[in-house]
C-alpha cells in the first residue's frame, strides 16, 4: 500500500477495519415476529442494520460489535432480535 | 527510602504535590491527562493548598501560570504534542518574562499525521524557546527532576522556566517503583518560593515590555546567559540533591559501559533503558559498545558530550525526532559538540509516533555505525514508501 | 527476568489485571513493571497489557514479544490474534474458555483452561475475569502469592467488590492448584 501524501485517505476505508471481529453476542433476527418498526436500524450505533426491500431488516455480522441495543430497544410487542453467545 | 509501586503520572502529580504549587493550571490531553487528573483531585481533596485553574486551552493554561508567577507564586503545568504547539506563543513569553515555570512534558508525537503516541518532536520543537529541558530515563528521574527543576528555575542568578520531559505513555502510563520523598526532606530541599521580583500594586512593574532595536538584542543575550548559567546551576542544585535524597544529578550528561567503549550510543529519555539491556548483551559477546545518556538538552552540555566522547571510534545518535530537511535534533548537537575530533556522528531517527524498539534494533543499530552506514531514518517499512 | 502478556478486549480489565500482578510482586519483593499497549482503548477491541518480573531493576521499555506467560480473557480472540506468538518451552498459557478447543500451541508450553466467566458470573455477578484469572495466573506461575494479590485487590477496590473479586481469585487459584482445569 503506497501512503497517500499528506496523510490523505480514500473514502470508505472504515470498511476494511471488520470491527464483528470484537463481538461477544451477536444478534439474531426473527423476521416472523419483526414488526418492521425500524427501531432496530435508528439506534443502532455501527449504522450496520440495514432494511431490505421487503421492508424486513437484516443485520451485517462484519461489523456488528454486539453491544445488544436493537434488542434491548426492540418493542416489547415484537421482541425479534435474540443476542446469543459467539461459539468459541 | 521506602519504594512504593504506582503509574508514572501518579508519581509525577504526588511529586508536584510535594513542591507545593500555589497555582497549577493545565488541560488535559492525551497522554498528560492522569497527571491533571491527579492534581486536580489532590486540590479537591484539600492534601494541596493550591489554586487549580481550568482553562478552555494550553494557550490559556501557560497563559495562567504567567500571571500567576508574575505575581509571586510557584506554578506548575504540564501538556504535550498538540498542546505544547498551541502553547508556542506563550512557551516563549513565558521564557523571555523569565518566569520560573516548571512544566511536565508526556513526550509524544506532533500532527499531521494524527498520533497520540511517544516521541519526543513536541519538545525538541521548542528547542529555541529559552526554557531547559531536562529528559528522564525513567519514573525515578522524572519525579526528581520536577523537584530540581524548580530549585534551578527559582536562584535568583537563573531565572528561568524548566520542562521536565518523559516519555508519553512508555513512562507516564508505566507502573513501576518508585521513592517518592518525604515531604520534610522536599521542604528542606525547595524551601518556599522567593520572587525575585512581582506585581506588587504598591510597588508596580511590568513584565513582557515592548524593546526596541537599541535593547531587543541585548535582552537576547542577557536571556542565553541565563540558560547557559543553568548548567552549572543544574550539576550544583543536583549535587547537593544527591546529597539529601541519595540520588546524585551533578551531571548533564551520564555515562554507561562508556569508559572502555569503542562505539558510543547517544542517547535521550527511556530508551536509555532498552539501550543498557542491550549493551549488557553486546558485552557478553566482547563488544566494546557504551552509552552516553544525554540528561539536559537546554542548556546543550557540549564541553561534557566532548569530554565523555573523545576516546571512542563511533557514536551512534538516537533521535526521537527530526528537524525534516536536516537531521535528528541531537545528531547536530552532537556534531557540533564533537567538530574538530574526527570522530565519525551517525544519526538514527527511529521510534517515531510509537513505534516500539527493541534491543535489537539497538544491536543492529551499532552493527550499522560500525560498518559506517548511519543517517538515516532507521526501521523504515520498505513496503509501505 | 519474567515476561507476562495479557490478551482481552477493551473494558475486561486487562491493564487492571497487568496493574494488580505488578503491585502483587512488587509488594512480594522483586521488581516489577506493568504497562499496556497503548492504542485502541475502545470497548470491545482487542488490547494486550504486559508485566514484567526481575530481580533486578528493570530497565527494558519495549513491548512484550516472547511471553513466558500469557492469559487470553476471552477466547474468541484466538480467531484474529495469534497470541500464543512468541511463546516456546516452558511457558504457560491461560485461557479463559467455556470448552477447551483445539489450539495451536508451540511445543513444550503448559496449557490452563479455565471457565472464568461462570466463576466471575457466580462470585461477582459480573462477567469481568480479571482478579479470576489472576488466582489463576498465581496459582500456575507462582509470580505472585495469593496474600499479595488478596492486599493488591483490597487496595484497589472498595470492600465488598474487593471481597468478590478475592472470592473468585481465591477459587480459581484452588481449581489450579488442585488441577481441577
Amino acid at each position: 500500500m503506497a501512503l497517500g501524501i499528506g496523510c490523505t485517505a480514500r473514502p470508505g476505508n472504515s470498511r476494511n477495519n471488520k470491527t464483528g471481529s470484537w463481538r461477544v453476542f451477536y444478534p439474531v433476527m426473527d423476521t416472523e415476529k419483526c414488526t418492521k418498526c425500524g427501531t432496530c436500524q435508528l439506534i443502532c450505533p455501527e449504522g450496520c442494520i440495514n432494511q431490505n426491500p421487503d421492508k424486513t431488516y437484516s443485520i451485517d455480522l462484519d461489523f456488528c460489535k454486539g453491544c445488544g441495543m436493537c434488542a434491548e430497544e426492540c418493542p416489547d410487542k415484537a421482541k425479534a432480535i435474540t443476542m446469543i453467545k459467539e461459539e468459541k | 527510602m521506602t519504594m512504593e509501586i504506582m503509574e508514572g503520572s501518579i508519581a509525577i502529580a504526588e511529586t508536584v504535590r510535594l513542591c507545593r504549587p500555589q497555582v497549577i493550571s493545565a488541560y488535559p490531553i492525551t497522554p498528560q491527562t492522569h497527571i491533571v487528573e491527579g492534581l486536580a483531585s489532590i486540590v479537591a481533596d484539600g492534601r494541596l493548598d493550591a489554586e487549580y485553574i481550568c482553562v478552555e486551552s494550553e494557550f490559556s493554561a501557560l497563559s495562567a501560570c504567567i500571571g500567576a508567577s508574575a505575581a509571586g507564586s510557584r506554578v506548575y503545568s504540564a501538556t504535550t504534542s498538540q498542546g505544547l504547539a498551541l502553547m508556542a506563543e506563550v512557551v516563549f513569553n513565558s521564557a523571555g518574562m523569565r518566569l520560573p515555570i516548571v512544566m511536565g512534558i508526556a513526550n509524544r508525537a506532533i500532527s499531521a499525521p494524527l498520533s497520540i503516541w511517544n516521541d519526543q518532536q513536541d519538545s525538541i520543537m521548542m528547542r529555541d524557546s529559552g526554557w531547559i529541558q531536562l529528559y528522564a530515563e525513567d519514573n525515578q528521574e522524572a519525579i526528581d527532576m520536577h523537584i530540581l527543576a524548580y530549585k534551578v528555575c527559582e536562584d535568583h542568578n537563573i531565572l528561568l522556566p524548566a520542562f521536565v520531559c518523559f516519555d508519553g505513555f512508555i513512562l507516564s502510563h508505566v507502573y513501576e517503583p518508585i521513592d517518592l520523598p518525604s515531604q520534610e526532606l522536599v521542604d528542606s530541599f525547595l524551601g518556599p518560593f522567593n520572587p525575585y521580583q512581582k506585581l506588587d500594586a504598591k510597588d508596580p512593574i511590568s513584565f513582557g515590555m515592548y524593546a526596541t532595536p537599541e535593547y531587543y538584542l541585548e535582552f537576547r543575550y542577557e536571556h542565553d546567559q541565563a540558560v547557559k548559567r543553568a548548567a552549572d546551576a543544574i550539576k550544583k542544585y543536583g549535587k547537593e540533591f544527591g546529597e539529601i535524597f541519595g540520588r546524585d544529578y551533578s551531571e548533564l550528561v551520564v555515562g554507561y559501559k562508556l569508559e572502555d567503549a569503542e562505539t558510543a550510543i547517544v542517547a535521550m529519555g527511556s530508551i536509555c533503558g532498552t539501550v543498557k539491556d542491550a549493551i549488557d548483551e553486546m558485552r557478553a559477546e566482547g563488544k566494546k559498545v557504551g552509552l552516553l545518556n544525554l540528561r539536559c538538552f537546554r542548556p546543550f552540555p557540549s564541553t561534557d558530550v566532548a569530554k565523555a566522547l573523545a576516546h571512542v571510534n563511533t557514536i551512534a545518535v538516537l533521535d526521537k525526532n527530526v528537524s525534516l530537511g536536516a537531521k535528528g535534533a541531537v545528531a547536530i548537537e552532537i556534531k557540533e559538540a564533537c567538530y574538530g575530533s574526527n570522530i565519525p556522528v551517525y544519526d538514527y531517527i527511529l521510534g517515531l509516533g510509537g513505534r516500539d524498539v527493541r534491543k535489537r534494533d539497538i544491536k543492529k543499530i551499532v552493527e550499522l555505525a560500525e560498518k559506517g552506514e548511519g543517517d538515516m531514518f532507521y526501521g523504515l517499512r520498505e513496503e509501505v514508501l | 527476568m519474567r515476561e507476562l502478556r495479557i490478551h482481552g478486549r477493551g473494558g475486561q480489565g486487562s491493564v487492571t489485571a497487568a496493574e494488580l500482578i505488578a503491585t502483587a510482586a512488587f509488594t512480594a519483593g522483586v521488581y516489577s513493571q506493568a504497562f499496556p499497549a497503548f492504542g485502541v482503548e475502545r470497548r470491545g477491541a482487542p488490547v494486550q497489557a504486559f508485566v514484567r518480573f526481575s530481580d533486578e531493576k528493570i530497565r527494558l521499555r519495549s513491548q512484550i514479544y516472547e511471553p513466558d506467560y500469557i492469559i487470553v480473557q476471552d477466547s474468541t480472540l484466538i480467531r484474529d490474534v495469534n497470541v500464543f506468538a512468541g511463546m516456546s518451552e516452558g511457558g504457560i498459557a491461560i485461557i479463559n474458555t467455556e470448552k477447551e478447543g483445539t489450539y495451536n500451541l508451540p511445543k513444550g508450553v503448559k496449557l490452563i483452561v479455565i471457565d472464568a466467566t461462570k466463576i466471575a458470573l457466580e462470585e461477582i455477578g459480573l462477567p469481568i475475569t480479571n482478579t479470576t484469572l489472576m488466582g489463576a495466573f498465581a496459582a500456575a506461575s507462582g509470580e505472585i502469592t495469593l496474600e499479595a494479590l488478596e492486599g493488591a485487590i483490597k487496595e484497589r477496590f472498595d470492600a465488598k467488590l474487593a471481597d468478590s473479586n478475592i472470592a473468585a481469585a481465591k477459587r480459581a487459584y484452588a481449581m489450579v492448584k488442585e488441577g481441577h482445569v
